[in-house]
């Protein structure tokens, strides 16, 4: 009798137990995660997937029953997933991320980041000359919601008003702090995902934010309340700043991979360089959430001009050092970059 | 597996067998990520009311809490599913799909954040422009020029997938995935089980007038629910393949078992030959082997 059968169908005979098994394994997998399998079957299932891996070259060459050849390459696949699939440790990819995949990242693109800075004070230089010279550019600079009555109009004691008052309703407060948090991590994801047409967007964004700060510090700078609202601009904005140059450089990384593919088709070197990019993106991303507690509480908390200017000087510093130091020693291991 | 063949891709796993695996559709892409959204918003307008009606916020405090949660929520939320998913979020449950990485490797966290960062400016960056009123800009035409002219350029980058071959969004490219479709098939009976009833004899010239496209295509009609319409297939299929081989004795012939056992004879003539290195992919090159001289036969 058994030699009546097909070659394939006793190959299959043989094999269907551990598909079967397998295929269990997985479906519950799928619908309610890993830890649902003990101990004993998780330990089965990277030997499962071999066997069933195996099992679908062997049904390659030897059988022509569609139906088993799609059932393994579905099972194969979904198997797949599960077995390669996100190492999903939150934790440590997370303390890894901040002990040495952010600081690393970031002094790997140091070029691209003084690009960013250089783009963004040239905008800042630019703005604050210009509209010193010339406050009807102002206007050109600077959107109305963004200015918020600072305008070269106003007195000195209104522009005072908005550096030292606390605002009336804490309800504002949020408010404004949440828009400014919101859109500068627009802005700074903006570049990111910019980057890849070439990194043009991002010269022009990088340049209309310094050109929008330059303008309103001529203005205040106008009314001899230049330290005042440095101060007031330094206690988060050394962070934000730094973040959106982050972003800024993530987005010239990119474009880097654009334009100068090297040998590589461009859709790999993009991929290749997006690596690095996402860190410094992600990474910016926290930084801009740390500006934001800073925005949000330290600066209508210290209200004193030197105070101010030392939270902000020394957040730049912190941020400096840590870039230029952590993760420098354990970074020499290149495998598990990826 | 169904599809077109455009859509079908090879992964290479780390094993060193490549799996075929075919990409979404726009269509499910576009209904997963509706899917998404919704649960997210829902989620969003909920938990706002319920701190506006609970606390003594006011409504400022409320759109405020609304911009934060919205930020906190929206990529995070395609991240964390992402991740803890391998792969899926609840819209790409739904309809079967999952972000594989382009090489085969395992699905890193930096690729799945890559790719859900760069859904600011493809989605909800839009959608916000989209529900900017032409007041809100200031009411000048230039405002609203630079309002369409940005919303074009970020179109760009949303409609992006429909203009590669690969159906890769801005962020796939940067993450090095793409998305998948991948739906569990069940392993059917072995059609070529049946013991022969020994009333056909089918020679190697019968079984050599037809290569593994028809055979899987006979395959598919044996594996139909039996309905009218598939009975009738089969009696046409039947006659087809009857005058193609020359059969004499037709009234001898009953429906149901002659195609069975034709299809077990020709897998097994097939198989054999595939065995040996002669494997032929459809009746013109099953008839080109045949006869030695490329021809074309109905």
């Amino acid at each position: 009798m058994a030699d009546d059968l097909l070659k394939s169908y006793r190959f299959r005979v043989e094999r269907e137990g551990t598909w079967r098994e397998l295929d269990a394994m997985i479906a519950r997998a799928e619908r309610h995660g890993l830890h649902s399998l003990d101990a004993d079957e998780l330990a089965r299932v990277p030997g499962l997937y071999r066997a069933c891996m195996s099992s679908l070259s062997v049904a390659r060459s030897i059988s022509l029953d569609a139906n088993l050849l799609a059932y393994l390459e579905s099972l194969t696949l979904r198997a797949y997933f599960v077995v390669y699939g996100v190492r999903a440790n939150l934790g440590q990819v997370l303390a890894r991320f901040f002990r040495r995949d952010f600081p690393t990242a970031v002094r790997r693109t140091r070029w691209s980041i003084a690009l960013a800075a250089f783009l963004l004070l040239i905008g800042v230089a630019t703005g604050w000359a210009v509209t010193a010279k010339e406050p009807a550019w102002f206007e050109a600079f600077v959107s109305p919601a963004m200015a918020q009555g600072r305008t070269p109009d106003a007195t000195r004691e209104d522009l005072a008003k908005t550096i030292f008052d606390k605002p009336k309703a804490a309800d504002q407060l949020t408010a404004f702090a949440t828009f400014l948090f919101t859109h500068n991590a627009r802005i700074g994801m903006l570049c990111f995902a910019l980057g890849a047409a070439f990194g043009v967007p991002v010269v022009l964004l990088l340049l209309y934010n310094g050109l929008t700060i330059g303008a309103i510090c001529a203005v205040f700078a106008g009314k001899d309340l230049t330290v005042e609202f440095l101060a007031w601009l330094a206690i988060h904005g050394t962070t934000e700043l730094a973040a959106i140059v982050l972003c800024g450089a993530a987005g010239f990384h990119l474009g880097g991979a654009m334009i100068n593919p090297g040998r590589r088709a461009r859709l790999a070197a993009l991929r290749e360089k997006g690596r690095t990019a996402t860190i410094l993106m992600v990474g910016a991303v926290v930084m801009l959430l740390v500006a934001a507690v800073l925005e949000g509480f330290g600066r209508q908390l210290i209200i004193d001009t030197t105070t101010r200017m030392a939270v902000g000087c020394t957040m730049l510093v912190l941020w400096l050092a840590y870039f230029a130091v952590a993760g420098r020693s354990v970074s020499t291991d290149p495998r598990n970059g990826g | 597996m169904a599809g077109d063949d455009a859509a079908l891709r090879s992964v290479l796993t780390p094993e060193g067998v490549p799996i075929e695996v075919e990409l979404a559709d726009h269509g499910a892409r576009a209904g997963a990520l509706l899917i998404d959204l919704a649960v997210i918003f829902v989620a969003l307008f909920i938990t706002v009311l319920l701190l506006i009606l609970v606390t003594p916020a006011s409504g400022t405090a409320g759109i405020a809490l609304f911009a934060i949660l919205s930020f906190f929520l929206r990529c995070p939320f395609f991240m964390a599913f992402e991740l803890r998913w391998r792969g899926q979020t609840p819209g790409k449950r739904v309809f079967k799909l999952r972000v594989v990485d382009r090489r085969g490797g395992a699905l890193s966290p930096r690729a799945v954040a890559a790719r859900n960062v760069t859904r600011e400016i493809e989605v909800f960056m839009p959608a916000t422009l989209l529900m900017i009123k032409p007041s809100d800009l200031g009411g000048s035409g230039m405002d609203n020029m630079l309002a369409l002219a940005a919303l074009i350029w970020l179109g760009i980058f949303t409609l992006l997938p429909m203009f590669n071959r690969d159906r890769l969004r801005i962020g796939d490219m940067i993450a090095g995935t793409w998305v998948v479709r991948a739906e569990p098939v069940a392993l059917l009976k072995d059609l070529s089980t049946t013991p022969p009833s020994g009333r056909y004899r089918f020679t190697p010239t019968e079984l050599d007038v037809y290569g593994i496209a028809e055979l899987q295509v006979l395959e598919r009609l044996l594996r139909q629910p039996a309905t009218r319409a598939t009975l009738d297939t089969k009696k046409e299929v039947q006659k087809r393949i009857l005058d193609k081989i020359d059969w004499d004795d037709r009234d001898a012939v009953e429906s149901e078992s002659f195609l069975n056992e034709y299809y077990a004879a020709l897998r097994e003539h097939l198989e054999r030959r595939a065995l040996l290195g002669d494997r032929r992919a459809d009746k013109h090159e099953a008839a080109q082997r045949r006869d030695g001289t490329p021809h074309d036969q109905g």
